[in-house]
C-alpha cells in the first residue's frame, strides 16, 4: 500500500478524454490502481482522482501532462491529503447474527440502506483503512458482494489559512 | 452571410492555414470534401495508398519544415493511415490528417466503411478530434496546426463525419488558439543555462550529443556557434545528421548500434553530456546501464517527459533548443575556447583508428557503400537524401555528408520500411527545384512501389537509388550473426521483379547497375533523366554486413569493427 500515489488531475469535459487517461497508462505500462471521475468547482472541467502504484511516478505525471485535455496535475500527500471512499457491502445476516453485524457496523457509522430476511446491505464513507478495517471484521459473517467508488481526495488547506479543523 | 458546406469550410481552413499541398485518396465519406477541392488554392495529389499519401506528407514537412497534410476517407483509408501517424509521432513530425468519417447517425452501427478512427489512432497522435458540428470544423483545423507544429511537433488526425461535411452553415474565421491544457515550455530557465554552463567549464572529456530536436527548432545555426566557442565534439544521432555540418571539424557522426567508433567511444569516455533534442533511444545507448558511464547529463529537451525518462540528468533544461543554445552562447560569451587538447588527441586517435571502412574489389560483387561514395560525390550538394529502413539506411547515414539540416530524410524511431518512395515524393512536391534521391532497399521498394505512378502522373521527378541484395539486408545480417546462418525468410529472389522493367511499367526511367565499372555511368543518368522519376537499381553483393556494430541491449563498450571482430 506505501507505494501507492493519489494524483488529482483537472481536466477538460470533452469526449473521450477517460479513454485518453486509461489509454496513456495501458500504453506506458502504468498500473491504475482506483480511478474516479466527476464534475470539478470548474465549469466545464472534471476532476479525475487516480491511485497508481507506480515508483515512476515523474513519468507518469509527466506523460499526462502531455495530454492536450490535461490541464493541472497535483500530487496529493500521503501522509495528509483528505481521502475518501464509499463502499456499498451486502453481509450475510441472518435472524441470528443481525444485531451483532449492526452493531459492529455502528461502530463504523455504516448506514444500513437495504435489509434482507439473509443479508444486510450497508453503506459506509471513510479513508481508505477504515474501510478495509470494517471489510476485515465483517467478512467472517460471510461476504455476499462488495462495490467502492475508488477514492477521491484533495489535499488540506495550508496551515495558515485554515479556520478550523474538522475530522 | 453566405451558408456553405461544412466541406466547403473545411478546404477554405486549410486554404487559411496556407497549406499549398496535400496529399490523399477520396472516398465514400470524404467525397463532399473532394469536390470544393477541385476549387482549391493548393494542390492535391492524388496517392495510391493512403499510406502513402502519410508519408509523403512527412516528407513535406521533414523538408519544407511547414505541417504536412493528408486525406482520407473513414474505415480501411483512416486505417491506412495509422503507420505514417505512429512515425510522425515517434520522429516528432508536424502532420495533420484529415478523415471523412460515416454519417453521424450511423456512427457505432457498423456502418460501410466505418472504424473508431479516433480510437485506433489515440495512441499514435498527439491529438485527435472527432468533429460533431459544422461550426467547429475551422477552429478544429485551426488547432490541429497549432498542435502539429508547436511544442514538440507531432502529427494530429481530424475526423469529420459525412453529414457534417454536408451541412450548412457561415464561415467564421478561426479564433486565436487557446488551450488551457498545451502551454509548452519555450523558454530556458537561466539558472539551468548557468548551471549547464558551469558544468561545460569544467569538463575536461565532454560531449555534444545533438538529435532531431535541433533540426525541428531550427537550432543549427545556434549550435555550430555553441559547438566552435566551447570547442566541443558533436555527435550527430540518425535523426539529427545535418543538424551541423559533416565537414565541420568538430563533427563525429552519427552514434551506437551502427555509429562510428569515435562517436560511440567518445560518449563512453565523456566526462560530460551535453544532450540536446534527443531521446537516449536504445540504438544510440545500447544497454542504458553500461552507456556513457562516467558522464554527467545535461539533458535539454522541449518535451519535459523526455528528461529523465531514460537517464536522469545533472542538469535537466525544458525549452526550444534554439533559445536553449542561444542562451548557452550568450551565458558563455567571452569565455575563452577550451583546447581541450588530450581530448581531442584521443578523439582524433579513434578516428585514425576505426574509420569506415569497405573493400570494393575491381572486378568483386559491388558493395553498397561504394555507391554510396560514388552517388554522393556525384550527386547535388543541396541533394535532399530520403531512406528507408535497414543496412541501406545505415549506410547512406554514414557515409553521405550533410551540410546542412533538413536534407536528410527517415524513418528513425518507428524504423518503417516502404518510407523512402513516398517521403521523397513529398519532399519533392515541397522543394521542387532541389534534387531528392531516395536510397532504397528492395525489401522497403516493394512496399510502396505503386506510388512512383503517383510521382510519374504528378510529374515529380524523383531519383531512386534502389539497392538490391534480394534480400531483407539487416534480417539477413542477424540472421547470420545470430540465427546460425538460417536464413529464415529473408531472401527476396535476386531477379525478381525486374525493377528496371518495373519502373518503365510504373511511368518512370529504369536503370540497372551490376558490375562496378557501370556504377558511375548509371549514377550520372540517374542524376541527369529530370523529365520523369528515375529507378536505378544497382545489384550489391548480398553478404556485405553493416559495421561498426554494438549487438542489440549490449554494451557500447564493445564495438564490432568489421568481421574480424565477430
Amino acid at each position: 500500500m506505501s507505494e501507492q500515489q493519489v494524483l488529482s488531475v483537472l481536466v477538460e469535459n470533452k469526449p473521450g478524454v477517460l479513454a485518453r487517461v486509461s489509454s496513456l497508462f495501458a500504453r506506458r505500462g502504468f498500473n491504475i490502481h482506483s480511478l474516479a471521475v466527476g464534475p470539478a468547482a470548474e465549469p466545464g472541467l472534471s476532476k479525475m482522482t487516480i491511485v497508481v502504484r507506480a515508483p515512476e511516478l515523474e513519468q507518469v505525471k509527466k506523460q499526462l501532462h502531455k495530454l492536450v485535455n490535461v490541464v493541472k496535475i497535483t500530487e496529493l500527500d500521503a501522509g495528509s491529503a483528505i481521502e475518501r471512499e464509499i463502499m456499498l457491502v451486502r453481509v450475510r445476516a441472518g435472524a441470528k447474527q443481525r444485531s451483532e453485524v449492526l452493531q459492529l457496523a455502528a461502530i463504523f457509522k455504516a448506514t444500513p440502506v437495504d435489509v434482507g430476511v439473509d443479508s444486510i446491505t450497508f453503506m459506509v464513507t471513510g479513508s481508505p483503512t477504515k474501510l478495509n478495517d470494517l471489510l476485515e471484521l465483517i467478512r467472517p459473517f460471510g461476504l455476499v458482494d462488495l462495490v467502492k467508488s475508488g477514492r477521491i481526495a484533495l489535499n488540506r488547506e495550508p496551515k495558515a489559512r485554515k479556520l478550523r479543523a474538522v475530522g | 452571410m453566405g451558408m456553405i458546406t461544412g466541406a466547403e469550410i473545411l478546404i477554405k481552413a486549410l486554404e487559411y492555414q496556407e497549406v499549398d499541398t496535400a496529399f490523399g485518396i477520396p472516398g465514400g465519406a470524404i467525397l463532399p470534401a473532394y469536390d470544393p477541392l477541385l476549387d482549391a488554392g493548393f494542390r492535391h495529389i492524388l496517392a495510391r495508398h493512403e499510406q502513402g499519401a502519410g508519408h509523403m506528407a512527412e516528407g513535406y514537412a521533414w523538408a519544407t519544415g511547414k505541417v504536412g497534410v493528408a486525406i482520407a476517407t473513414s474505415g480501411p483509408g483512416a486505417t491506412n493511415l495509422v503507420t505514417p501517424l505512429a512515425d510522425a509521432l515517434m520522429d516528432s513530425v508536424p502532420i495533420v490528417a484529415i478523415t471523412g468519417q460515416v454519417p453521424t447517425h450511423a456512427v457505432g452501427n457498423d456502418a460501410f466503411q466505418e472504424a473508431h478512427t479516433t480510437g485506433i489512432t489515440m495512441p499514435a497522435t498527439k491529438h485527435n478530434y472527432f468533429v460533431t458540428r459544422a461550426e467547429e470544423i475551422a477552429q478544429t483545423v485551426a488547432e490541429a496546426f497549432h498542435l502539429a507544429s508547436t511544442g514538440r511537433p507531432g502529427p494530429v488526425l481530424v475526423d469529420i463525419p459525412k453529414d457534417v461535411l454536408n451541412a450548412r452553415v457561415p464561415w467564421r474565421d478561426p479564433e486565436p488558439v487557446a488551450m488551457p491544457g498545451y502551454r509548452p515550455t519555450v523558454s530556458p530557465h537561466p539558472r539551468r543555462v548557468r548551471e549547464a554552463i558551469r558544468l561545460i567549464e569544467s569538463a575536461e572529456r565532454p560531449v555534444l550529443y545533438v538529435g532531431g530536436g535541433i533540426i525541428k527548432a531550427g537550432a543549427s545555426e545556434a549550435l555550430t556557434a555553441f559547438a566552435a566557442m566551447t570547442n566541443m565534439p558533436v555527435i550527430t544521432t540518425l535523426m539529427g545528421r545535418g543538424a551541423i555540418s559533416d565537414n565541420n571539424p568538430n563533427t563525429l557522426g552519427m552514434p551506437g548500434m551502427h555509429g562510428l567508433y569515435a562517436a560511440t567511444t567518445a560518449m563512453q569516455k565523456a566526462d560530460l553530456l551535453v544532450a540536446i533534442g534527443v531521446r537516449f533511444d536504445d540504438r544510440v545507448t545500447g544497454d542504458p546501464d553500461a552507456f556513457a558511464p562516467f558522464a554527467k547529463v545535461i539533458h535539454a529537451d522541449i518535451d519535459p517527459a523526455e528528461i529523465g525518462k531514460v537517464r536522469a540528468p545533472e542538469v535537466p533544461i525544458v525549452g526550444d533548443a534554439r533559445l536553449i543554445l542561444e542562451a548557452m552562447c550568450e551565458r558563455w560569451g567571452d569565455t575563452p575556447t577550451p583546447e581541450l587538447e588530450k581530448w581531442w588527441t584521443t578523439i582524433r586517435t579513434w578516428q585514425e583508428r576505426h574509420p569506415l571502412r569497405f573493400d570494393q574489389q575491381p572486378d568483386g560483387p559491388l558493395k553498397p557503400q561504394h555507391v554510396i561514395s560514388r552517388l554522393r560525390d556525384r550527386a547535388d550538394k543541396d541533394a535532399i537524401v530520403v531512406s528507408g529502413v535497414g543496412q541501406h539506411q545505415m549506410w547512406a547515414s554514414q557515409y553521405w555528408r550533410f551540410d546542412q539540416p533538413r536534407h536528410w530524410i527517415n524513418s528513425g524511431g518507428l524504423g518503417t520500411m516502404g518510407f523512402a518512395v513516398p517521403a521523397a515524393i513529398g519532399a519533392k512536391a515541397g522543394m521542387p527545384d532541389q534534387q531528392v534521391i531516395a536510397v532504397d532497399g528492395d525489401g522497403c521498394f516493394q512496399m510502396t512501389v505503386q506510388e512512383l505512378i503517383t510521382a510519374a502522373y504528378e510529374r515529380i521527378p524523383i531519383k531512386v537509388a534502389l539497392f538490391n541484395n534480394a534480400a531483407h539486408g539487416m534480417v539477413r545480417q542477424w540472421q547470420r550473426l545470430f540465427y546460425n546462418e538460417r536464413f529464415s525468410s529473408s531472401d527476396l529472389g535476386q531477379e525478381l521483379p525486374d525493377y528496371p522493367k518495373l519502373a518503365e511499367a510504373l511511368g518512370c526511367a529504369g536503370l540497372r547497375a551490376t558490375r562496378p565499372d557501370e556504377v558511375d555511368g548509371v549514377i550520372e543518368t540517374l542524376l541527369e533523366i529530370d523529365d520523369r522519376p528515375v529507378v536505378a537499381e544497382f545489384v550489391v553483393d548480398r553478404d556485405e554486413m553493416v559495421f561498426p556494430m554494438v549487438p542489440a541491449g549490449g554494451s557500447n563498450d564493445i564495438v564490432l569493427n568489421g568481421p574480424e571482430d565477430l
